[in-house]
């Protein structure tokens, strides 16, 4: 294969993978601070993006797209109601589910948390039907072609959204307040408690802004994928989670690296080797972090308490 | 006189299955049958999955994949096997069993290594490590058998007989297998590594520090699990008269989870009933099918929140029985 479509394959992979990202973010997060795996947070993507959808064509994208194509201000729009959304439906499963678990042994949280995600999957399947649905025309693409390699704007809008959002994420997390309080939870819940952190404030927050930027993630998969469906959170969950862990979990910048990582080696496994084997790409290199670096890249080893 | 003794017992087992077997199968419609040969594996399902999820504590997702492997294996040997087997000993009773249970174990062998396969690289950590890595493990392997061309892909494998596979699977088979994990699972669990896996549950540090050899334990749970799991799968299979893909859907794990949590993460006794009543639940609703996940979801959440020991805790039947019998006021 040539140069200008390796170029090709990995674009395709850094698009795909800043998804995974945004997504990955929620998971370290969450994990970092509780010490769960928030089995949920895949569905909170997938119902941010239908959340997307809907809100779209809410503000007439049908309309505006048969006339002078979507206005970037009402794209913009349905963005953050999209993020919105996922950010009370984050807030509520952590309100109903996981805090009336929160010190009860180990087991009973990651059962809840997998209780949460079968519900929010099935129950969408009912709500939404289990059909894919075309996702509407947010952008209306436009094609560029740089030295062979196809570069669209639906691909360059990804890029912007999703490197906006980490910054402004990098911003929250080291120069607010709440942010700063996040980190100590993070650090060690008791003590951040003496200090006077409202812990359930933080975990509330934590799970709000986790589940916005999955949302933001729903909105570019369907815009980068043109379909989605009830079912979508799953697979691209897992995925984002092994980015989370290839990165170090419970680590924000290992998250971003691992989730570009795993983006690439899907595109370039389902390019030079074999689409069929795009998802067990993602597998295998679970496997072998927990084998050779369990605690990812950028982890640190931590030993484990009594 | 000890042994004489087992043996008499076993003996009378066996007897008491086959006068079962003749009794419903004389007795029973066709619809209840089936129902009660799911029972059957149900339970071999739930026992073994409670003996990594419920009493070493580790939790596995991705059950429905190991039975794909025993269900796929079982009918690949026993079709494999059968012209050999049958020309030597002629078609019938003697020939079926020898078929059947070397197909069984074979099953359970290769379920049982992919369960070391699995095991090994996720147990090492944390138990949150082995949900997600079976949570994947369940769908790949459903991925491969359905793309498996020699194994009939999606629509599956049926052997080489215009029937399907032989329906090998009876009351006698099921229900004896069912005994036989039940018990050899019962007596693990008392034994001096079942008490180990316990103490792994309630704190591995701890249990390490007092020279427990927890990621051996581990996975040697995990893989035993898997092979009785690789069992049930080759029932389920010469029951079906075939094996397909989609019988193997991640809403399998699920309600084989369902079946431990609500009898109890850790209670073998509780397992027992769990199987039993998904089985008929699952009959039940049969015309409700797509709000069953959504109701099992629900179930899950809410037993969580209210109840997260399950009906039974970790307490065994006979423990409950017991606490009746010796409380005074109970006797009154």
């Amino acid at each position: 294969m040539s140069l200008s479509q390796l170029l090709q394959q990995i674009l395709n992979g850094l698009s795909l993978g800043s998804i995974y990202a945004l997504i990955a973010l929620g998971y370290t997060m969450v994990y970092g601070i509780l010490k769960l795996i928030n089995f949920a947070h895949g569905e909170v993507f997938m119902v941010g993006a239908y959340a997307g959808y809907f809100a779209a064509l809410g503000l007439g994208v049908d309309q505006a797209a048969s006339g002078g194509g979507f206005p970037l201000h009402l794209a913009a729009l349905a963005l953050a109601l999209a993020m919105g959304s996922a950010a009370l439906l984050g807030m509520a499963i952590e309100y109903l589910a996981y805090r009336p678990v929160r010190n009860a042994p180990r087991l009973t949280p990651l059962i809840t948390a997998i209780g949460v995600s079968l519900f929010l999957q099935n129950a969408a399947l009912l709500a939404f039907s289990p059909n894919p649905r075309p996702y509407p025309p947010i952008l209306r693409e436009l094609r560029y072609e740089v030295g062979g390699v196809i570069v669209t704007n639906v691909k360059l809008a990804i890029f912007a959204v999703a490197i906006a959002l980490m910054l402004l994420l990098r911003w929250f997390v080291q120069s607010t307040w709440t942010g700063k309080a996040m980190r100590a939870v993070a650090t060690n819940v008791d003590a951040a408690r003496l200090m006077g952190i409202d812990v359930n404030r933080i975990i509330r927050v934590t799970f709000a802004v986790g589940s916005a930027l999955a949302a933001a993630g729903g909105i570019l998969f369907g815009l980068d994928q043109i379909m989605i469906n009830p079912s979508m959170g799953v697979l691209t969950g897992l995925k984002a989670f092994v980015a989370a862990v290839l990165g170090g979990i419970g680590n924000i910048q290992g998250a971003v690296v691992g989730g570009l990582l795993i983006g690439l080696a899907e595109q370039l496994t389902a390019g030079y080797i074999s689409p069929d084997y795009r998802d067990a790409i993602t597998f295998l290199i679970l496997i072998l972090i927990l084998m050779l670096r369990p605690q990812g890249l950028f982890g640190l080893v931590r030993p484990e308490k009594v | 006189m000890f042994w004489l003794r087992r043996a008499g017992i076993a003996l009378a087992v066996v007897l008491g299955l086959i006068g079962l077997e003749l009794a419903l199968e004389a007795l029973l419609i066709e619809y209840a049958q089936r129902i009660l040969l799911l029972a059957g594996i149900n339970v071999i399902l739930a026992v073994s999955l409670n003996l990594i999820n419920g009493t070493t504590g580790q939790f596995s997702i991705g059950h429905a994949g190991f039975m794909a492997i025993g269900a796929y294996t079982a009918a690949v040997v026993g079709t494999e096997l059968a012209p050999g087997i049958e020309g030597v000993l002629g078609p019938g009773l003697l020939a079926s069993a020898i078929i059947f249970n070397l197909a069984l174990l074979t099953g359970a062998l290769l379920a049982g290594a992919a369960g070391v396969a699995v095991g090994a690289p996720s147990l090492r950590l944390r138990g949150d490590y082995l949900a997600v890595v079976t949570l994947g493990f369940g769908e790949i392997i459903r991925i491969l058998f359905n793309n498996a061309e020699f194994l009939g892909a999606a629509t599956g494998y049926f052997g080489d007989r215009p029937a399907g596979l032989p329906p090998y699977t009876s009351f006698f088979w099921v229900l004896g297998w069912a005994i036989l994990v039940v018990l050899g699972i019962r007596n693990l669990t008392f034994s001096q590594i079942g008490r180990s896996l316990i103490a792994i549950r309630e704190d591995e540090v701890a249990a390490e520090a007092m020279a427990t050899p927890s990621t051996r334990l581990k996975v040697l749970a995990f893989s035993l699990s898997a092979a009785c799991a690789g069992i049930a799968g080759g029932l389920f299979a010469h029951m079906q008269a075939g094996v397909r893909p989609e019988d193997f859907r991640f809403e399998k794990s699920i309600d084989m989870i369902v079946m431990i949590i609500i009898g109890g993460l850790g209670s073998i006794s509780g397992a027992v009933v769990g199987g039993v009543f998904v089985a008929v639940t699952l009959e039940l609703m049969r015309d409700l099918q797509e709000y069953r996940l959504v109701l099992y979801a629900l179930l899950l959440i809410v037993i969580m929140l209210v109840r997260p020991k399950g009906l039974f805790g970790d307490r065994e039947l006979s423990d409950i029985v017991r606490a009746r019998l010796t409380r005074p006021e109970a006797s009154k």
